[in-house]
């Protein structure tokens, strides 16, 4: 934009060990990945170049096809309902004194429970003879059994998302209303601005930085969600809570088809690549157009 | 390098995208990129429709292979010319 004036980038070679790092722990297996995806490899010294055939077949697999549906419809409904109420508890939240610590750590503590433990906690707590929740829909006559309804298993497995991953929704965004100098609200209580006339164009115009990374995180984070169903449901009843990763495993690990998993997991990259620089640009973008000069 | 189980269309895949990263470089020190407006809905930097070029090429790729049965060259062909007319209006 500034063409005269002279830009030193030397400090970019401050970046190189971060590259070097990601070159082994990403790049290198990545490229290793496109090559399983083109051949079939018995062995060390038996392998067989199969062209596009793995991708022919993994984009045609019907079981395959069910379980993006699902991964998509999962992670467009957790989004929906975090992301307003992780800005709702944020504006409820108190601003300041004990209480502000106090409801800050017992809303973390959620996220520092590990993955499997969430499922596991989920698993006891549904379960119809000694989970409280199972065993209290039960006593109220309600037929609720996440091994058996599918309808169950769904609600509690979007239920269990919530209660697990709202909770960083809200941090992020409580601390960017936190960031809102007190001038603007000044401002609006000399214009009698309404709570929602305050919300609408200070708080949340203010916000969108955090949430585009809350989205984004949410986002990658729900559609690549693993230990969590496996645990609760393993995918069931069925396949109907059998998500992505799920399938991957089961065919990587579970069967050792190496060539179709490869094939299979570089779509999958490709989407989450596609979705998240759809996300990114379009929020960008749009705080873009509303501050021409580049305010943000 | 034998765990990485080369074969020669991957490396030349790869080969031909580092290439495109040091043009790309190259071309940035000669004449530094002007963010514009094409017939895209957003403004981009050169960089930004290299990618985009590259991710539709990916997916123009796994529509003919997953969904037609035409030939692969003819992808990348029609890719090909979607990144030439990117890179130029877009």
């Amino acid at each position: 934009m500034n063409n005269n004036k002279v830009q030193n980038n030397r400090a970019w070679w401050l970046v190189l060990p971060m590259l070097i790092l990601v070159a082994f722990s990403a790049i290198i297996p990545l490229m290793t990945v496109v090559n399983y995806s083109v051949q079939d490899v018995l062995g060390p010294h038996a392998r067989f170049f199969t062209g596009t055939e793995w991708f022919q077949t993994m984009l045609n697999d019907s079981a395959l096809q069910a379980a993006f549906l699902r991964q998509m419809i999962f992670s467009l409904t957790i989004l929906a309902i975090q992301i307003p109420l992780g800005i709702g508890i944020a504006l409820i939240m108190p601003k300041r004194g004990w209480q502000a610590s106090a409801v800050l750590i017992l809303i973390t503590l959620p996220l520092l429970i590990p993955w499997n433990v969430v499922g596991s906690i989920w698993q006891i707590f549904t379960r119809g003879d000694i989970g409280l929740m199972g065993w209290g829909l039960r006593e109220l006559g309600i037929n609720y059994n996440i091994t058996r309804n599918a309808g169950d298993a769904w609600a509690t497995i979007i239920l269990m998302d919530v209660w697990h991953w709202t909770p960083l929704v809200a941090m992020l965004c409580y601390s960017g209303l936190r960031s809102i100098p007190e001038a603007y609200y000044q401002a609006a209580r000399i214009d009698r601005a309404s709570k929602w006339a305050v919300f609408r164009y200070i708080q949340l115009p203010k916000l969108t930085n955090v949430l585009v990374i809350a989205v984004l995180l949410r986002f990658m984070h729900s559609f690549m969600i693993y230990a969590e169903p496996f645990v609760l449901t393993g995918g069931g009843p069925g396949s109907s809570t059998t998500f992505l990763s799920q399938s991957l495993a089961t065919m990587a690990i579970g069967q050792q088809d190496l060539g179709p998993s490869a094939a299979f997991s570089l779509i999958y990259f490709l989407v989450i690549l596609l979705v998240s620089w759809i996300f990114y640009t379009t929020i960008m973008h749009m705080q873009k157009d509303k501050n021409p000069q580049g305010g943000a | 390098m034998s765990w990485m189980v080369w074969t020669t269309p991957t490396a030349i895949f790869f080969s031909s995208i580092a290439a495109m990263l040091a043009g790309m470089t190259l071309w940035e020190i000669l004449s530094p990129t002007v963010e514009r407006k094409g017939f895209l809905p957003i403004s981009t930097t050169r960089g930004d429709r290299l990618f985009i070029g590259l991710l539709s090429a990916a997916f123009i790729h796994l529509g003919f292979i997953g969904f037609t049965t035409f030939s692969i060259w003819i992808a990348l062909a029609l890719s090909a010319v979607w990144l030439l007319v990117l890179m130029r209006w877009g």
